[in-house]
């Protein structure tokens, strides 16, 4: 595999689109072909040669190309965008849309990585180091047709709308992850190996959520089902199923019904009656001095 | 203003009657003319097929639906959204494309009108406005009336010359061209989650049918002689076995003769019959009736069509027969939004997916294209794809393509995933008819410029008509392959606009001088007509009359009126 390195070497003022800088687009071609190769920035078209100093040569295919891009990115978006083969490494931090639509080769991100990561993505694998902003691994705006393929892995944290809309392939996420996740999902696989806050799976219709975690609130419409075996990356753990989300229209399979999946922590110590009734009292006495106590309102 | 001679070229012109002969037209002054002096411009049409521009009878390219489709279908531009250059706006989209799209996209096709297939009154200012905006072409819009509280209720009493007074005062207001039709009664039943599934399904509240609301519009329509019929999307659309209540629906014609001095002979267009034609009772014995649909309308001369040709594409239907899009979104699950227009209409949009692998798809796919290989008059059978339903308008060089070639058809049709049940459901297997260069000129160029009332003007290339000549690189006479018919029609080599050439080598040099087409029909003043319009306004409407009528030049800069006159 043969390895172009591209430096950034000026700051741009907006943001600079270089949806060209992908194995795809660099293959074959020449150090000085690679320079003219247009990118945006506002409503004007720059070159690749006006921002990046271009060292190495790529390879004759995508496949067989490595492209290694340094510099602070985190005002260039579309970097690796419909990567179909080979590898990107981006060395620092990059803005949205960072491996959006690829098919196929492996993206790293060394560091973070803002909005919309891995949008519509169908196959390959999207490595993000730091943090992801949101909508990681989701539709494009209007779009119902999310993350088809491949996989994506955060060893940070994940904001909003993680999976939106998503269809196939797997997303995990070692850190934690912001509300909204898998929110549409008719397929999939998403693991949350942190802490999760709230609407986990909201109107999910097929797919899979893993929490290892815990979550401050869950969705209403989620029906614990049994514990079960299940495998989440590449270790074997038994969790609590829970299905939904049963407000969802969902089509059946030789008469069975196929809902979305949530797998969460087996709860310790199951609940009885007595407590559950105490528990909810608490609350309600909670609630009504927030809603009667002056103090209350002012802090409200 | 400029000469220019288009020389050489093989005509076809079915207003002329010339079927390929080498002729050279003539331009002056926005008109075609006999001759022009030495120093007209002269392009050198040898070897290529010259024909007027095309007329397009039926799209929805302008008002709120289609702006709420672009507005919800983001993804409908992805990938396609194209920076201005020369003087050219930005574009994009795909089904729903940006005004300007629409009017660079018909031109480079060799289109010079367009007609806006429903316009609903109350939005008819937000209409006229992006009509404003698609450059190029000349346009009109039809506004709705099947649905109509004022229309339900003169015709209920059989007031006549009341629905026609008010059918004159809405055409004012709106600047509106016509009488368009869309699920009479049915989408009024919607208001109370119900549908019109025949032409003897009563409408809740108003107690009358749809066959009494097309039957009193036909009426009203000759009685003040406008240029084009009742344009009817008929009831029960797009459901299995629905061929009878087309065929109840045509028959609701019989008994009235054409009145009116623009040499229109039909008494109804009913538009995208492709989506009227099935037969079975459910999804899976699904079948074409195009047979018995076009044995109907082969014989019987006041009818006209159009096809409505699903392309296979994705793309986004939008209608405002509330009820089907409803039914739509719950068969395929997409995104759905619909809108109640007051005491008019109403709409409904979703995406849709017309896909080779569906056999339904599949089946509609050559339904469309059966229904004008069985038209035994041309004149009466216009090609469109009631765009964006059943597919973008920009696939019109290939749904000619597939009319003038078996091979390119077959080629399809036998590369369906379901091919065999594909075939055995429906004709076009059995079918061997090539359109001719001269057919596709009926059916897209006279034959829609007659039906609209407008046959003086567009469509042809007599001396004295607006001068709309288009030359597509196809040489007749020599073999081509298909694939160079869609290739042609796509991309014309030069596309003269009312004496302006705005399109060369399929690429727009010109924005042209678009004018908005409507009809003055001039009424006895009729109190009664006036009193019931001001009082629904006062009572039901959320906008006065002084915010409802379109005013003037901001909304019309370059106006086309067509008057007629029934004051006595």
């Amino acid at each position: 595999m043969e390895t172009v390195t591209l430096t950034l070497t000026k700051a741009p003022t907006l943001y600079l689109e270089a949806e060209t800088v992908t194995p795809d687009a660099l293959a074959g071609k020449s150090p000085d072909e690679i320079r003219a190769l247009p990118v945006y920035m506002g409503n004007e078209t720059f070159t690749l040669g006006d921002f990046f100093d271009v060292s190495g040569a790529p390879g004759a295919t995508a496949a067989d190309t490595r492209v290694v891009v340094k510099g602070d990115l985190s005002r260039v978006k579309y970097l690796g965008t419909k990567m179909s083969a080979g590898e990107v490494v981006l060395e620092g931090s990059a803005d949205m849309y960072v491996g959006a639509w690829m098919t196929g080769g492996t993206l790293t991100a060394k560091g973070n990585v803002d909005s919309f990561a891995g949008t519509g993505m169908k196959g390959g694998e999207l490595i993000i180091m730091g943090n992801a902003g949101n909508y990681t691994g989701s539709a494009y705006r209007g779009d119902w047709r999310g993350m088809q393929g491949g996989r994506i892995r955060v060893k940070g944290n994940v904001g909003s709308d993680t999976g939106y809309f998503m269809n196939g392939g797997e997303i995990i996420v070692e850190g934690n992850a912001d509300v909204h996740v898998g929110t549409h999902a008719e397929g999939g696989r998403i693991v949350i190996k942190g802490n999760a806050k709230s609407r986990l799976g909201g109107q999910m219709v097929e797919g899979t959520i893993v929490l290892l975690g815990t979550v401050d609130v869950m969705m209403p419409g989620f029906r614990y089902v049994r514990d079960e075996e299940v495998e989440v990356d590449g270790e074997m753990m038994v969790l609590s199923l829970y299905v939904g989300d049963l407000g969802e229209r969902h089509r059946k399979r030789k008469g069975e019904t196929i809902y979305g999946k949530l797998y969460l922590r087996p709860a310790k110590v199951a609940e009885d009656a007595t407590a559950r009734e105490s528990r909810l009292a608490r609350a309600r006495e909670a609630k009504k001095a927030r809603f009667t106590s002056p103090e209350g309102e002012a802090s409200a | 203003m400029a000469e220019y001679l288009i020389r050489n070229g093989f005509v076809f012109d079915p207003v002329t009657g010339v079927k390929g002969d080498r002729k050279d037209i003539a331009v002056k002054d926005g008109k075609i003319v006999d001759s022009v002096s030495s120093s007209a411009k002269v392009y050198d049409a040898s070897g290529k097929t010259v024909m007027a521009g095309a007329v397009e009878i039926h799209a929805h390219v302008a008002g709120p639906k289609v702006n709420e489709g672009r507005n919800y279908r983001p993804e409908d531009k992805l990938f396609n959204a194209r920076a201005g250059t020369n003087g050219l706006r930005t574009t994009g989209g795909f089904s729903i494309p940006t005004t300007f799209k629409t009017g660079y996209a018909y031109a480079q096709m060799g289109y010079t009108v367009a007609m806006e297939a429903a316009m609903p009154p109350l939005y008819a200012r937000h209409v006229h406005e992006e009509i404003r905006d698609t450059p190029i072409i000349d346009e009109g819009a039809l506004p709705v009336f099947g649905n109509n509280w004022f229309v339900l209720e003169y015709l209920k009493n059989n007031e006549l010359e009341n629905t026609a007074a008010y059918i004159a005062w809405l055409l004012r207001a709106s600047k509106g061209y016509g009488v368009k039709v869309v699920n009479p009664g049915g989408t009024e039943a919607w208001g109370w989650g119900l549908n019109c599934l025949s032409v003897n399904d009563p409408v809740p509240y108003f107690d009358i049918t749809p066959a009494q609301i097309v039957k009193g519009l036909i009426e009203a329509n000759e009685y003040l002689g406008l240029p084009h019929s009742m344009h009817i999307h008929a009831n029960n659309l797009g459901n299995p076995g629905n061929y009878t209540t087309t065929l109840d629906t045509f028959r609701l014609n019989e008994g009235f003769a054409a009145n009116n001095r623009f040499g229109r002979e039909q008494t109804m267009h009913h538009t995208h019959v492709q989506f009227h034609s099935y037969g079975g009772d459910n999804w899976g014995n699904f079948e074409s009736k195009s047979d018995a649909i076009m044995d109907y309308v082969n014989a019987h001369p006041t009818l006209t069509i159009d096809t409505g040709n699903v392309t296979l594409d994705e793309t986004t239907t939008m209608t405002a027969d509330g009820p089907f899009e409803h039914h739509l979104t719950e068969l395929n699950h997409l995104k759905w939004a619909n809108v109640d227009v007051e005491l008019e209409t109403a709409a409904g949009i979703v995406p849709y997916v017309y896909s080779p692998d569906i056999k339904v798809c599949a089946i509609q796919w050559a339904i469309g294209l059966e229904l004008a290989l069985l038209a035994t008059d041309p004149m009466r059978c216009f090609i469109t794809t009631d765009h964006p339903n059943a597919g973008p308008f920009t696939r019109y060089p290939r749904i000619i393509k597939w009319l003038m070639s078996k091979d390119a058809r077959e080629e399809r049709l036998t590369t369906f995933k379901h091919a065999d049940k594909v075939i055995s459901a429906t004709h076009l297997h059995g079918i061997d008819r090539e359109l001719t260069f001269y057919e596709i000129a009926q059916m897209t160029r006279a034959g829609p410029a007659k039906a609209l009332g407008l046959k003086d003007v567009y469509g042809g290339l007599a001396p004295g008509m607006d001068a709309d000549v288009v030359i597509y690189d196809i040489n007749p006479e020599a073999p081509f392959t298909p694939d160079q018919i869609e290739q042609a029609f796509s991309a014309a080599t030069l596309v003269i606009k009312t004496g302006v050439p705005v399109v060369e080598n399929g690429t727009v040099i010109n924005n042209g001088n678009k004018r908005t087409l409507w009809v003055d029909a001039k009424v006895n003043e009729n109190p009664q007509v006036l009193r019931d319009v001001e009082e629904k306004f006062l009572k039901y409407y959320s906008v006065s009359l002084n915010n409802y009528e379109v005013q003037g030049h901001h909304y019309i800069p370059n106006p086309y009126a067509i008057e007629v006159d029934v004051t006595q």
